[in-house]
């Protein structure tokens, strides 16, 4: 037993539907001249209609190549997928041909990215962006996918969308600039869509407003949300289940509140204490010690083992459970919370 | 921060909350704005007088290519009196006379049809090649690039005037269609056909950085295709330094023709062709020194109208450096 296949994840969606998205036992890999850099290493999560999923971690946990490999956007070479599948609707997307996939992202599953203005071509208009999505998987002409682009620039509470409509990126506002990502995005009403840290480039308080509509725009429609972001703020907001990634792994998952109040691993515990308190005026942050792992030299074990004050090793341990030689699986702790460290049980102090 | 960034700004804080936006400037959005990317460079076009300079240069040589009687004051450049034999410029006849007496003006003139048409036609041509060729290589990369560079890098290796100069010389004694038949089409062929390396080099590094832009990616994942992605995303973002470089090239290529011309593998007499007047001129130098001077200058005002029009152009169309 190495990792819970997701269909039997004890964790369900907050509406309790059966999973649009299921990703199961996923492995990306980048092999360079040198080395071969393990970037996730077996995760699997479901997404249900109407759910939003947190993927938090830190950088270089995995988190945005897990995504990529979803939307069938990574580099190949040097990305590969050695091993795992991804289920969407009934089919396999890593055994469809390039074009069965491609016709998948947009009107199935759809992404939003970091930089908006990065992700915006320069030489076309708003409007023009948000059309092609209208032209090229409807066949509609260019007077009609122009008003809906501007019924879409409404919809994302963009002001005077009517006259912004032949606007260049450069003329908005990062929080503007967000919206009309995130109109392209939902153009198509997709069943999932995956924000890779929408509000990483934004200020604190358009980052609310940028949550806010993400969240209003699920209500309407119903789409699943899978939101990767290292925001501890951002997922308590937002999001009704979080998985907790380290070093390519899931290290825990549960429904947010569970989790937060609660954490079942050490790096989950690490990372509360992290956080700066309202209350606690000028007292010492208590951070997470040493480096986060090299991916080409992921250590034995546990892999947070070496950083890990509650490790285990030798004599200590319990047998086969030596935190620097037994990869701890990804188990069911408690009713509704999984976690990868062999001694939860204490970390959660049940 | 542009007005309606910063009417965003506002917007973005009164929604948020931390403003009640009550005291920002009016800001009329509704104001009408033009702002595609080429009435944006239009616009830093018309503040820049080297464009003005080259364009009404380029215009006067154009009309002259179109409509050569406009500009010959009534000569004809055929009617020929060999008592006029090498007579220098007078009031009534500017550029004076040739050594077989025909009118010097109409001779130049009618001269810009050929140069204007080659350098043109030379153009599309390697622009056709360079776009197609440094576009597939540079978005598909491995083999294909690899094959497609290493052919540029052959042709490179060949000087564009020496590839040209033994085309157009072996050229006759082939079945060639267009090149057999030393004609302005031949001379364009030849011209493009050893010149459009840099073209596609200029491409083919365009798309490789636009390749792995942000935005590429975010086409990619909202389900564009290559050839979409290719064509709609890419090219448009690599396209103006290859147009500076296309402007500039029909300059270069104007002189060039004229030095084919003037080594005798380019145009034939009886064509009229400003290289043909600088070789029948070189000999008589001392002599009748303008029938050197005049093709010599016409010529080098062409190429630098075209070459002020590609430095403006450059600078007018890159929208972000423009404040």
């Amino acid at each position: 037993m190495t990792t819970l296949p997701s269909s039997t994840s004890s964790v369900r969606g907050a509406g309790g539907y059966s999973p649009i998205l299921s990703v199961d036992d996923l492995y990306v890999e980048f092999r360079t001249r040198e080395n071969v850099v393990n970037a996730v290493n077996g995760i699997s999560y479901t997404v249900s209609q109407g759910e939003t999923l947190a993927i938090l971690g830190e950088s270089g946990s995995g988190k945005s190549v897990s995504a990529q490999a979803i939307m069938g956007i990574l580099d190949t070479p040097p990305a590969q997928i050695p091993h795992g599948e991804i289920w969407f609707e009934g089919r396999n997307l890593l055994t469809l041909s390039a074009e069965e996939q491609r016709k998948v992202r947009g009107p199935g599953i759809s992404m939003i990215f970091q930089d908006a203005l990065s992700s915006l071509n320069p030489v076309y208009s708003v409007g023009f962006q948000i059309g092609e999505m209208f032209r090229a998987h409807r066949g509609m002409s260019r007077k009609e996918a122009k008003q809906q682009a501007v019924e879409l620039m409404d919809r994302v509470r963009i002001p005077a969308a009517a006259q912004r409509v032949n606007d260049y990126p450069h003329q908005f506002s990062g929080g503007m600039r967000q919206r009309v990502m995130i109109a392209m995005a939902i153009a198509l009403d997709p069943k999932i869509l995956i924000a890779d840290e929408p509000t990483t480039a934004l200020d604190v308080t358009v980052q609310a407003q940028v949550m806010d509509l993400l969240k209003d725009l699920q209500r309407e429609t119903g789409m699943g949300l899978v939101l990767i972001t290292h925001d501890l703020g951002v997922v308590n907001e937002v999001a009704d289940n979080v998985a907790v990634m380290y070093a390519g792994r899931i290290v825990e998952r549960g429904t947010v509140d569970d989790v937060f109040t609660n954490p079942a691993h050490p790096y989950t515990d690490g990372l509360m204490n992290s956080v700066p308190q309202v209350e606690v005026k000028g007292g010492r942050l208590q951070p997470i010690t040493g480096q986060p792992p090299n991916l080409s030299k992921i250590p034995s074990g546990c892999p947070f083992h070496p950083r890990c004050s509650r490790r285990r090793l030798g004599a200590e341990a319990l047998p086969g459970r030596d935190c620097a030689g037994d990869r701890p699986p990804l188990r069911l702790v408690v009713p509704g919370r999984e976690a990868a460290c062999h001694y939860s049980e204490e970390v959660l102090g049940v | 921060m542009t007005d309606q960034q910063q009417q965003d700004l506002i917007h973005d804080e009164v929604e948020a909350g931390t403003t009640t936006g009550l005291a920002s400037p009016s800001v009329d959005v509704t104001s009408d704005r033009q702002n595609s990317l080429w009435s944006d460079a239009w616009k830093s076009l018309k503040r820049n007088p080297l464009f003005w300079i080259g364009a009404v240069l380029g215009v006067i040589f154009t009309l002259m290519a179109i409509a050569p009687q406009m500009f010959a004051r009534g000569a004809d450049p055929r009617d020929c009196n060999l008592s006029n034999s090498r007579v220098l410029p007078s009031a009534e006849h500017w550029f004076g006379y040739d050594q077989q007496g025909c009118d010097y003006l109409a001779n130049v003139v009618y001269g810009a049809r050929n140069s204007l048409i080659i350098g043109v036609v030379a153009v599309l041509v390697l622009l056709v090649l360079g776009v197609a060729v440094g576009a597939i290589g540079g978005y598909y990369g491995g083999a294909i690039d690899g094959l497609f560079s290493r052919v540029a890098d052959i042709f490179y290796a060949i000087p564009t005037i020496l590839g040209a100069l033994v085309l157009l010389k072996v050229g006759p004694s082939t079945n060639l269609p267009v090149i057999s038949d030393r004609g302005p089409g031949a001379v364009a062929l030849a011209l493009a056909l050893f010149g459009w390396m840099t073209a596609m080099r200029l491409v083919r590094s365009q798309v490789i950085a636009v390749k792995s832009s942000d935005y590429v990616a975010a086409a990619r994942a909202m389900g564009a295709s290559s050839p979409r992605i290719l064509v709609r995303h890419i090219l448009p973002n690599a396209v103006a330094p290859v147009l500076v470089y296309a402007t500039i090239t029909i300059g270069v290529l104007i002189a060039a023709e004229a030095t084919l011309t003037y080594l005798g593998v380019g145009l034939q007499r009886p064509a009229i062709s400003w290289g043909l007047q600088i070789d029948a001129g070189q000999d008589l130098l001392r002599t009748a020194p303008h029938l050197v001077l005049f093709p010599s200058l016409i010529l080098t005002l062409t190429v630098m109208a075209f070459i002020m029009m590609g430095d403006a152009l450059r600078d007018a169309l890159d929208p972000r450096q423009r404040s």
